[in-house]
C-alpha cells in the first residue's frame, strides 16, 4: 500500500471519527438546544426546593428559557437561595413569579417562570421576589389527613 | 517431619511468593519508566508526523469495520432490550435515553476499548515482540537509531489518537442502531426519540466524560501493547504469550480503570 492511499484513508478515518463526535454533541447532546449564550442571572429565595438541581432547566410556558447555576442555603433566614442564568434573548416583568414544579407525575422537577404584569423587566442580579415552593408529599398528605379527622370530629358533633 | 524441615519449606514459600510480588513491582516500574521515556522521546513520531499516520492507519482504519458493525448491532440489542423494559412502564420514548446514555456514558468507550485492544493491541505486540525476536530492534540501536523513538512511540501515538475516534464512532454508530429498531421497526416515535435524548444527555457530564474515558482506554491498551511487545521474551513462544497478555491486561485495565472514572466522574453530587 502506498503513502497516498494510506493517508486518504486516515483523511477519512479521522474526518468520520470527529463527524461522529460532532454527531455525538449537536444531535445527541444539548448543545444545540440550549447553548451557553449570553445569559443573565436572577436569584430566588425558596422555603423548600425539593429536588431541584444545579442545572436543572428554568421553563416559561413549557420553553426552557435558563438553568439553575448554583443553589445555596440562607443561614440566616433559612431559605434556599437559587441562582439562575436566563437567556438574554428572553426578558422578564420585574414581578413574575418562580415556582418549583414536576415535569409529568414521577419526572424531574425544575423552576417554572409566570410572567407577571410589571412593565420593569428583570435586570442582572435581580431578585424574584414572588415564589412558591415545592410540594412536599408527605405534607401534602398530612394536612389531608388532618382535614379528614377534623371533619370526622365535626360530623360526630 | 522435623520441625526444620517444616521451617525450610515455609521458607521456600515466602521466598517464591516475595520473588513474585518483587517481580510484579519491577515490571510494574519498569513499565512507567518505558512511558515516561517514551513520552519524552517521542518528538520524533510527532516531528516525522508521517511514522504516526502509518499507524493510525494500522490500529484505526483497519479496525474501522469491525468497530462500526459492533457499535450497530449493540445499538439494535439496547433497543430491543430496553423496549422490553421501558414499555411495562409506558415510557417508551424514552428509548432514546437509554440507548444514548449507557452508549455514551459506558458502552461505547468500554467496548470500544475492548475490541481494540485485540484488534489492534494484540497486532501492536505481536510486531514489536517479531521485530525484537528477529533483531531488527538490535540492529537499529547498532545504527544509532533509538528504537523506541522510530518503532515505539509512533505506534503508542497512533493508538492515543485511533481510541477516542473509535469509540466516538461506536456511540454514534451504536445510536444510529438503536434509532434504526427502536423508531424504524417498533415504531417509538421518532421526535420523542430525539428530543428525549437530547434533553437528557448532557456535553460535559456525559459525552466530555465519555471521550475523557476513550482517551483514558486509549493511553492505556497501547502503553501495555507496546510496552509488552518490548518486553517480550524474543522467542516464538514469548512474542504468542506476550500477544495474550496484551489482550488479558488491557481488557482487564479497562473495566478496573472505568469502574475508577465512573466513579470519580458520576458520583460528584449533583450530576446525577
Amino acid at each position: 500500500m502506498n503513502r497516498a492511499t494510506i493517508d486518504l484513508w486516515v483523511g477519512i478515518f479521522v474526518v468520520i471519527g470527529i463527524g461522529a463526535l460532532l454527531f455525538l454533541a449537536l444531535k445527541v447532546g444539548n448543545l444545540a438546544t440550549f447553548s451557553a449564550g449570553e445569559t443573565y442571572n436572577v436569584e430566588a429565595r425558596f422555603v423548600n426546593i425539593g429536588g431541584v438541581k444545579v442545572r436543572a432547566p428554568v421553563k416559561s410556558a413549557g420553553v426552557v428559557v435558563g438553568r439553575v447555576a448554583d443553589i445555596r442555603f440562607d443561614n440566616e433566614t433559612f431559605e434556599a437561595i437559587v441562582s439562575i442564568n436566563l437567556d438574554s434573548h428572553y426578558q422578564f416583568p420585574r414581578d413574575s413569579t418562580a415556582k418549583v414544579l414536576t415535569s409529568g407525575i414521577l419526572g424531574e422537577q425544575y423552576i417554572g417562570l409566570e410572567a407577571g404584569g410589571d412593565g420593569v423587566m428583570l435586570k442582572n442580579r435581580d431578585r424574584i421576589r414572588l415564589t412558591q415552593s415545592a410540594v412536599v408529599l408527605e405534607n401534602l398528605i398530612s394536612q389531608f389527613l388532618f382535614n379528614k379527622a377534623a371533619e370526622g370530629k365535626d360530623e360526630k358533633k | 517431619m522435623p520441625l526444620t524441615q517444616i521451617l525450610e519449606h515455609a521458607r521456600g514459600r515466602l521466598e517464591r511468593l516475595g520473588n513474585r510480588v518483587t517481580s510484579h513491582v519491577w515490571r510494574l516500574g519498569f513499565a512507567s519508566r518505558f512511558l515516561f521515556y517514551m513520552v519524552v522521546h517521542s518528538g520524533t513520531a510527532l516531528r516525522r508526523f508521517r511514522l504516526t499516520v502509518a499507524e493510525i492507519y494500522f490500529a484505526g482504519v483497519l479496525s474501522l469495520i469491525i468497530i462500526m458493525v459492533s457499535g450497530l448491532f449493540v445499538g439494535m440489542v439496547l433497543a430491543l432490550q430496553g423496549y422490553e423494559t421501558l414499555q411495562r412502564f409506558g415510557a417508551s420514548e424514552s428509548l432514546g435515553v437509554l440507548v444514548a446514555l449507557s452508549l455514551v456514558r459506558e458502552l461505547g468507550p468500554v467496548v470500544a476499548g475492548l475490541l481494540f485492544a485485540s484488534r489492534a493491541g494484540s497486532a501492536i505486540t505481536a510486531e514489536i515482540g517479531l521485530m525484537k525476536a528477529t533483531e531488527q530492534i538490535s540492529a537499529m540501536e547498532m545504527m544509532a537509531v533509538d528504537p523506541i523513538a522510530r518503532v515505539v512511540a509512533p505506534r503508542f501515538w497512533g493508538g492515543v489518537i485511533s481510541m477516542p475516534l473509535l469509540a466516538a464512532l461506536f456511540s454514534a454508530l451504536g445510536i444510529f442502531g438503536g434509532y434504526l429498531v427502536g423508531v424504524q421497526l417498533i415504531g417509538v416515535d421518532a421526535g420523542a426519540f430525539w428530543s428525549q435524548m437530547q434533553a437528557a444527555v448532557d456535553l460535559r457530564n456525559d459525552i466530555l466524560n465519555g471521550v475523557i474515558k476513550s482517551v483514558v482506554f486509549g493511553i492505556a491498551v497501547t502503553w501495555i501493547a507496546v510496552f509488552e511487545g518490548y518486553d517480550a521474551v524474543p522467542t516464538a513462544e514469548g512474542v504468542s504469550r506476550a500477544t495474550t497478555r496484551t489482550v488479558v491486561t488491557s481488557s482487564l485495565a479497562i473495566l478496573a480503570l472505568d469502574f475508577v472514572l465512573t466513579a470519580l466522574m458520576f458520583t460528584g453530587g449533583n450530576s446525577a
